[in-house]
C-alpha cells in the first residue's frame, strides 16, 4: 500500500501509532475548532493517550474542511513525504471510509498549460517524487472524458484524494472511539490563563480544564489568539466549486487540469473548483453566509473545455468555502512562547489533504516540544514578525466593499 | 514576499460580467400569478421580463425536475416544438401579456439569482440567470417577482420507487398545460382541497379516478368539493393508507391498502401537500420563514424580490399542512421496510438513512456499523445537510426534490421534534439541473481568462519548502504562476 513513485518510508503508520500510544497520557488538550486540522491533531493526541475535548462553534467539517477538492498530493509541503505515508492506511487506522483512492493526473488544454505541467513534472522529479509525462492520446486513452482539445498532461504517481465530508467525520467519530470528546455548537469565548499557560477555555458550553491548547479555528484563529495577546495575520476569502451528476468511472478519478481542481468522486460526479476569490471580512463568529457567484458558469465552461465528453452532464449543484490564507500561503504549524501551552495551526487553505500530517506534526509540538519527523521551522509564526498591519492593503486581499453583516 | 502593489490581480475585482440585459421588472413564472404581476409592471410603462420554464425538457421530467412527474407522461413532451404551442395555448394571457409589450420566453428557467450582500460584494449588480435549452445568460433588474408556484410533496412507502408514483402537481400540470398523461386510472394519496380538486380534474380530462385514501377519519378539504367527489362517485378510503405500490416493468400495476383492500391502478398520486417553490429565495440566501397553514418554508420579508402566488405560501384556510404531512410521514414510516428507497436518485434506503450508513459502493466496517442517526444526535440536533453528506440522500440529480422534505420530516420525528426544529437542507444554484454546455459562459471577459487561478494565486505557496529562502525560489514562483492564466 505505498506509491510507486515515493522513496519508501522507514515505518509503517502502525508502528508509528504503537510507538506513540502512552505518551501523553492524562494529558489534557483542548482543541479549539473542529475542521480537519484540528480533528487530526486530536486523534493524533488521543492515540497518544491525552484526553481528548475538541470544541467547535458549530457542526464539525462545516467549513472549508468538507467543502474542498480533496487532492492529496502537497509536493510543496515538508509535511508531503507523511501525507503520502498516511493517506493509503487511513481507513483501516481510522475504522470508517474516507473514500481515498491514488494517483492523480493533471490534463492540458492549452500550451501555456503544458508548459507549467512539464515545469512542475521536472520539479517533483528533482525532488525524487515520479511524475510521468503524457501526450494528448495518451491522456486520452487513460481519461475516457478528455478530448481532441487535450495537448497532454502529467501521471503523479503518488498521491491521490479523498472524500472531505466523509473523512472529516471519520476523524471526528474515531476520535469519539478512542474517548475523546466533540462539543459541537459551542464557540470559544475566552482563554484562562496562569504562570504564562492557558488552563483553561471557556466556551458558550462550559469551562474546560487543559495542560495544552490546539487553536486550529481556520479564519478565527486570528480573533482567538487575538485574546492572547498574540497576532496572527490572516485573511479570509471566499472560493467556489461546482459538481455534476455522475459520469461514467474513470480509472483515474483524481483528473483536474485546466485551472481546475477537484476529482471524480467514486460515485461518479465530477466535482471541480478555481477561479477568482473574494476577499471577505472575518466576523468573529465565523461566515453568516457562503454563497456562490455567476462564476458557476466560468467553473462549467472550464470542466467542459477539461472533459468535452461530459458536457453535456447536468450540474446539480454550487457550494463555496470561506479560507483564511496566511501572507505567504503557507501553513503556520507552532507552538507559542507565551502562552507556551498553545500550539496554533492553520494550513493556508491546503489543509486537507495534508491533514493526516499536519495532525503528526501538531501532536509533536504538544507533546514533545518539536516535530519528529520534518523540518517545519520556516512554518513558524515568528516569520511574520514586524509585518505590519497594512500587509492585506499591500497585496490587494482587501474586501472590495463593506460586506452587509447578517 | 512578495508586493502586488496594492492589487491582487486573482481576485474577483470587476471579473464577474455585467448582465447582457436589463428590465424594470424581471418575473419568474408564467402563470396567473406571475402574469397579473407581469401585466401589472407593463401597465405602469415598465420593461418587463416574463420568463418560464414550461414546456420543461423531456429529460428533466424524466428526473421529476421540477415536480414530480413519476415517468407518467406521453411521448408527446419529447417534442419541444408541439409541447410550446401546448404551453402556450393552455393559458390564454400569455398572448395578453406580449400584446401588452411584455417580453415573454418560455422554456427558459431562472436557475439563480446573485444579490451582494452577506459574504459577496464582488457582482456587478444584482442578477437573474437564466437558461434555456441552447444556452445560459444573465440579466440585470430593478424589481424581481418570483411567482414559481408549488412542488409535488414526496413520502416514501414500499414500491413507490416505480414510475406512476408521481406527485398531484405534475398531474395537473400533464393534464391541463402538457394534455400529456400517459395514465388511464389513478389513485389519489390524500384528500385535502388540491387533492379534492386533482381527483376532479382528472375525471373531468376523462382519467378515471379509483379513489382517494386519507390517513384520517374524514376528508380534509373543503365540504364542498369533498361533495362533488363524493357526486362524482369516487370513493374515499378512510383511515387508510398505501402499503404497497405493485407493478412490473412499465411501473405501477396495483396497490394494496393497510386495511388490505387492492386496487388497480396503473398511477398513485400523490396529494398529501404542495411545498413552496422557495429554492430561488433560499439559493440566494433570501429570508424564509416556517408556516405550517401555508404549506411549509415560506419566503420572508426580501428587499427587492416580491413573492406572489403559491410560492409565497398556500392560501390561509386555518389548515395545517405540516401537521398533516407529518402524520402522514409518521404512517407511511410504519408501513415502510428497512429496505424501502428514500433517496431514488442515490438510492439510499431508510435503513441506511437512520443509519447514518454510506452508499453501498463503501466499506462499511464494524465502528461505522455501529454509528446511527441515534449517536449522532447525541452530538447536536440533526442537520439534512450532514446526513446529505454521510448518506448522499438528497445529494442525486433530482436536487433533492423526491427526499428533501421527507428526509427532514423523519429526522425531527428521530430527534422527538416538531418540523421546524430540524434546519432545511440549502437549495444552491443553479435550482435547476442543467448542462455544463449550458450553464458555461462562453463569453467571459478577457479579464476572466487572464485573472483566473487554480487556488488564490499565491507564488510563494507552491514553492518547495527545501527551496524556500533559496535563488530557486524565485524561478519555482515565476514559472508556477505563469501557467495560471489561460
Amino acid at each position: 500500500m505505498t506509491y510507486v513513485g515515493m522513496p519508501t518510508p522507514s515505518e509503517t503508520p502502525h508502528e508509528t501509532m504503537a510507538k506513540i500510544a502512552g505518551t501523553a497520557a492524562r494529558m489534557k488538550v483542548v482543541i479549539v475548532g473542529g475542521g480537519v486540522s484540528g480533528l487530526s491533531a486530536g486523534w493524533w493526541l488521543a492515540r497518544s493517550g491525552a484526553e481528548v475535548t475538541v470544541l467547535d462553534k458549530g457542526i464539525v467539517g462545516w467549513e472549508a474542511s468538507g467543502r474542498n477538492g480533496g487532492g492529496a498530493s502537497h509536493y510543496q509541503s515538508p509535511l508531503f513525504e507523511e501525507e503520502q505515508r498516511m493517506w493509503p492506511h487511513m481507513d483501516a487506522l481510522l475504522g470508517y471510509p474516507t473514500e481515498h483512492q491514488q494517483e492523480r493526473l493533471v490534463i492540458a488544454v492549452s500550451p501555456k498549460q503544458l508548459n507549467q505541467y512539464h515545469y512542475l513534472a521536472k520539479m517533483n522529479n528533482d525532488m525524487g517524487y515520479r511524475v510521468d509525462l503524457l501526450d494528448g492520446d495518451q491522456v486520452r486513452a487513460m481519461v475516457p472524458l478528455a478530448g481532441d482539445n487535450c495537448l497532454g498532461g502529467m501521471h503523479y504517481r503518488f498521491g491521490g484524494h479523498a472524500n472531505p465530508q466523509r473523512s472529516v467525520q471519520a476523524y471526528a467519530w474515531t476520535l469519539q472511539d478512542l474517548g475523546g470528546r466533540i462539543v459541537q455548537h459551542s464557540p470559544v469565548t475566552g482563554f484562562e490563563t496562569e504562570g504564562g499557560k492557558v488552563v483553561a477555555v471557556h466556551a458558550t458550553s462550559g469551562r474546560y480544564e487543559c495542560d495544552a491548547v490546539v487553536v486550529a479555528a481556520g479564519p478565527q484563529i486570528q480573533g482567538l489568539m487575538a485574546k492572547l495577546g498574540v497576532e496572527v495575520p490572516l485573511a479570509a476569502a471566499r472560493a467556489e466549486m461546482i459538481v455534476t451528476e455522475p459520469a461514467p468511472m474513470m480509472p483515474i478519478g483524481g483528473v483536474d487540469g485546466n485551472g481546475l481542481y477537484g476529482r471524480q468522486t467514486l460515485r461518479g460526479n465530477l466535482a471541480y473548483g478555481g477561479g477568482p476569490h473574494e476577499w471577505l471580512e472575518t466576523f468573529e463568529a465565523g461566515p453568516p453566509a457562503r454563497p456562490s457567484s455567476p462564476l458557476t458558469r466560468n467553473l462549467a465552461r472550464r470542466v467542459a473545455e477539461l472533459f468535452p465528453k461530459a458536457a453535456h452532464l447536468n450540474v446539480i449543484r454550487s457550494w463555496a468555502g470561506i479560507v483564511e490564507n496566511t501572507p505567504d500561503g503557507r501553513p503556520i504549524i507552532d507552538r507559542m512562547k507565551d502562552p507556551e501551552n498553545v500550539t496554533v495551526v492553520t494550513m493556508s487553505g491546503v489543509g486537507f489533504g495534508l491533514s493526516p500530517a499536519s495532525g503528526h506534526a501538531v501532536r509533536d509540538l504538544v507533546v514533545d516540544g518539536q516535530c519528529s519527523f520534518t523540518d517545519i521551522k520556516k512554518l513558524s509564526l515568528s516569520r511574520f514578525d514586524g509585518i505590519g498591519a497594512d500587509w492585506r492593503e499591500q497585496r490587494g486581499w482587501q474586501p472590495a466593499r463593506t460586506e452587509i453583516a447578517a | 514576499m512578495h508586493a502586488n502593489n496594492g492589487t491582487d490581480p486573482h481576485a474577483i475585482g470587476t471579473k464577474l460580467p455585467a448582465p447582457e440585459a436589463r428590465y424594470d421588472m424581471v418575473v419568474v413564472g408564467a402563470g396567473p400569478a406571475g402574469l397579473t404581476a407581469a401585466l401589472a409592471g407593463a401597465s405602469e410603462g415598465k420593461s418587463v421580463l416574463l420568463v418560464d420554464e414550461n414546456p420543461v425538457p423531456g429529460a428533466a421530467m424524466g428526473n421529476d425536475v421540477p415536480l414530480l412527474f413519476g415517468g407518467r407522461m406521453t411521448t408527446a413532451t419529447q417534442n419541444a416544438e408541439r409541447m410550446l404551442e401546448t404551453v402556450f395555448m393552455s393559458e390564454p394571457m400569455l398572448e395578453a401579456a406580449m400584446e401588452a409589450g411584455i417580453e415573454v420566453l418560455l422554456g427558459t428557467s431562472a436557475w439563480g439569482v446573485y444579490r451582494n450582500g452577506t459574504g459577496i460584494t464582488g457582482l456587478p449588480e444584482n442578477v437573474v440567470a437564466l437558461a434555456d435549452k441552447d444556452r445560459g445568460w444573465i440579466v440585470g433588474y430593478n424589481e424581481l417577482v418570483l411567482a414559481t408556484g408549488a412542488r409535488d410533496l414526496a413520502i416514501g412507502f414500499p414500491g413507490w420507487n416505480q414510475p406512476g408514483v408521481m406527485g398531484a402537481a405534475a398531474l395537473e400540470r400533464l393534464l391541463a398545460h402538457y394534455e400529456a398523461f400517459a395514465g388511464k386510472r389513478v389513485l389519489i394519496v390524500g384528500s385535502h382541497d388540491f387533492a379534492l380538486e386533482t381527483a376532479l380534474l382528472a375525471r373531468e380530462k376523462g382519467v378515471e379516478v379509483a379513489g382517494l385514501v386519507e390517513v384520517r377519519s374524514a376528508p380534509q378539504g373543503d365540504a364542498a368539493l369533498a361533495e362533488a367527489v363524493r357526486a362524482a362517485q369516487i370513493p374515499f378510503y378512510l383511515e387508510d393508507a398505501p402499503a404497497e405500490a405493485i407493478g412490473g416493468i412499465d411501473g405501477v400495476e396495483r396497490v394494496r391498502l393497510r386495511s388490505g383492500a387492492q386496487i388497480d391502478v396503473d398511477t398513485v398520486v400523490l396529494a398529501i401537500g404542495l411545498v413552496p417553490s422557495i429554492e430561488l429565495i433560499d439559493a440566494m440566501g433570501g429570508k424564509r420563514v416556517l408556516d405550517g397553514a401555508r404549506g411549509g418554508y415560506i419566503p420572508g420579508d426580501n428587499a427587492g424580490v416580491t413573492c406572489v402566488g403559491d410560492c409565497a405560501g398556500l392560501a390561509d384556510t386555518g389548515f395545517d399542512h405540516v401537521e398533516y404531512r407529518m402524520e402522514w410521514a409518521r404512517e407511511l414510516g410504519k408501513l415502510s421496510q428497512p429496505d424501502t428507497i428514500i433517496c431514488q436518485c442515490e438510492e439510499v434506503t431508510r435503513a441506511d438513512l437512520l443509519g447514518v450508513q454510506p452508499p453501498r459502493y463503501l466499506d462499511r466496517p464494524a465502528p461505522m456499523q455501529a454509528r446511527s442517526l441515534d449517536t449522532l444526535i447525541q452530538d447536536g440536533p440533526p442537520n439534512p445537510d450532514q446526513i446529505k453528506r454521510l448518506t448522499r440522500a438528497g445529494m442525486g440529480v433530482c436536487q433533492g426534490r423526491r427526499c428533501r422534505d421527507q428526509v427532514a420530516m423523519m429526522l425531527a420525528m428521530a430527534a422527538n421534534g416538531p418540523f421546524g426544529s430540524v434546519p432545511l437542507a440549502t437549495h444552491r444554484a443553479p435550482v435547476r439541473p442543467l448542462p455544463l454546455r449550458i450553464l458555461a459562459d462562453w463569453e467571459e471577459s478577457e479579464d476572466m481568462r487572464a485573472g483566473w487561478d487554480v487556488w488564490f494565486g499565491i507564488p510563494t505557496q507552491w514553492v518547495p519548502y527545501r527551496d524556500i529562502d533559496t535563488p530557486r525560489e524565485r524561478e519555482h514562483q515565476t514559472a508556477i504562476a505563469e501557467g495560471w492564466s489561460l
